[in-house]
């Protein structure tokens, strides 16, 4: 029998901009407050996972230990696009339930802050002057603008098309609405990097980047870290009554990848892979999507949030429309989703995301979200896609009294 | 006449342009690029298909924010060719979202990409509203 899994210990910095702070500098706050927050030290960690796509090394893990404590442990370095930092947690997670530690770290970090568009390929040089074919697809010159879109923003506005397409209803005003939802959420969140409420007008009519995801409606490039130190069952049985307390269940763990399906390596498929990893959880947490008390889902632009609310099964096939309409996701609604502001208002830092979700459900389950506290949840579930694609899910529960 | 060369490995000129795809012997899954074997069933033998011509608009976005030297606004959309998903930009229409609706029928057409130092016009293709 597989161990259980708790969290024991969690945090984020600020998200936003940190001009005085380097990657090494916002991961070892992060764990700092991580190991503190959990009541151990690094002594007691036996294993680290960290990720950081703006971090500059391929052992970044190792640079982390040698400002926090270098006890001689194993480090993964991982990268899995945006899902980085729910995949470094997935590692500990996995080192805990083969038994090979007690405790394990994960932490995840980036420095993004006036970064541009991300995901285009930058233009190839002219070489000699003449044609000469490149790639997989032998093409002699770039293919954004030629051949479609690679942009991020370009990607997920067809994803949400997409949807509107086989289902209907999905209008630039409703994907409008559901971002002026999060800039609404994000105003009770101190750690956002973002906390202004935004008019629809003003969200619908701000710079266009591609239609229909204007500026407010995609995620917010900036700096941030987020760390986990999780811990067995079996140790946090003979921990403080205050640790025990505190602790948050880990009810599911899940990575997924994306199967193939027609058109998958033509427009990436964000759907199969949600809908698996959610399913897998929901299994292994045995809980169903009605249970749930709040949910952060991937909200890279306002487009991916409405296939999501279908894709974790938070309402019927077909029906995200109407299920955002109702108010559900609002948070004083059935299902609350992004009431840390998501990422276009609370900021993706690439690799603390995976982690700051988790920190937000965390937050609310152990009843210390002051004043954006869902009253009384008890179980919630993180979500976080990387385009290629890779998803985690985690479904987390309060600690029995 | 000066020597014209197809963007991508896929797009044959001739008289009518065409997209070929490279077809798996085995489950009939359909790609685009160069081949190591197949991802839906791992088998490592495929067949050239001609897609076809016309087809109707599955998804799109006009993108109005691009790398340096990429024109902007362009719609970049997924077209459903008789049943074969096709990455392309929609041409030869204003790139505003009144213009463009999910299901309208296009065709394949040629959109000229420059000349090298050689005198050599590389070609490429887009979608027009039929
Ligand atoms: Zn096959």
């Amino acid at each position: 029998m597989a161990q259980d899994v708790w969290i024991l210990g969690i945090s984020m910095t600020r998200f936003g901009k940190h001009r005085d702070k380097d990657n090494i500098d916002l991961a070892a706050e992060a764990a700092a407050a991580a190991l503190a927050d959990a009541g151990v030290t690094m002594r007691d960690v036996g294993v680290l996972a960290t990720g950081s796509l703006t971090g500059g090394s391929s052992s970044f893990g190792q640079l982390l230990q040698k400002q926090i404590g270098q006890t001689g442990i194993p480090v993964f370095n991982v990268a899995n696009a945006c899902a980085t930092g729910a995949t470094a947690l997935r590692v500990a997670i996995m080192a805990i339930r083969a038994g090979e530690t007690d405790i394990g770290m994960a932490v995840g970090v980036e420095k993004l802050a006036g970064a541009g568009l991300l995901g285009a390929p930058g233009q190839a040089p002219a070489g000699d002057g003449t044609w000469s074919r490149r790639g997989r697809f032998g093409a002699v010159a770039p293919l954004e603008g030629r051949v479609g879109t690679d942009s991020m923003p370009g990607v997920f506005a067809q994803i949400g098309l997409e949807y509107g397409h086989r289902y209907g209803g999905a209008s630039f005003e409703l994907f409008a609405r559901i971002a002026e939802k999060n800039h609404a959420h994000s105003t009770l969140n101190p750690l956002a990097a973002y906390s202004r409420r935004f008019t629809l007008d003003e969200i619908m009519n701000d710079v266009m980047i591609a239609y229909p995801n204007t500026r407010p409606m995609c995620s917010a490039n900036c700096d941030g870290a987020a760390a986990a130190v999780v811990v067995s069952g079996s140790r946090l049985r003979r921990m403080s009554p205050e640790q025990r307390r505190r602790a948050v269940k880990v009810s599911a763990s899940v990575l997924t990848s994306d199967p193939w399906q027609d058109g998958c390596q033509v427009l990436p498929d964000v759907n199969t892979l949600t809908r698996s990893a959610a399913t897998q959880a929901y299994e292994q947490a045995g809980i169903g999507p009605q249970e749930l008390d709040l949910v952060e889902l991937h909200d890279c632009f306002a487009t991916a949030e409405l296939v999501h609310y279908d894709n974790l099964m938070l309402c019927a096939p077909g029906e995200a429309v109407g299920f955002f309409e109702s108010g559900a996701t609002w948070r004083d609604g059935k299902t609350p989703v992004n009431v840390s502001g998501g990422l276009e208002s609370k900021g993706h830092p690439i690799a603390a995301t995976g982690i700051a979700n988790i920190w937000e459900i965390c937050h609310h389950l152990r009843g210390e979200a002051g004043d954006r506290q869902i009253a009384g949840a008890r179980v919630g579930l993180a979500h976080v896609i990387g385009l290629g694609s890779a998803c985690g899910v985690h479904v987390l529960e309060k600690a029995a009294a | 006449m000066a020597e014209r060369i197809p963007l991508v490995d896929y797009l044959v000129l001739g008289g009518e342009p065409q997209l070929v795809a490279q077809e798996c012997e085995q489950c009939s899954a359909r790609f685009f690029d160069r081949r190591n074997a197949c991802a839906s069933c791992g088998a490592a033998a495929f067949r050239a298909v001609t897609v076809p011509r016309e087809g109707t608009v599955h998804t799109f976005s006009i993108v109005s924010m691009a790398p340096p030297g990429v024109p902007v606004p362009f719609v970049a959309a997924v077209v459903d060719c008789g049943g074969t998903r096709v990455r392309g930009c929609l041409v030869n229409v204003e790139p505003r979202p009144e213009n463009v609706t999910l299901g309208m029928k296009v065709r394949l057409t040629t959109v000229p990409v420059g000349a090298d130092s050689a005198g050599v016009e590389a070609v490429g293709y887009g979608f027009e509203p039929v």
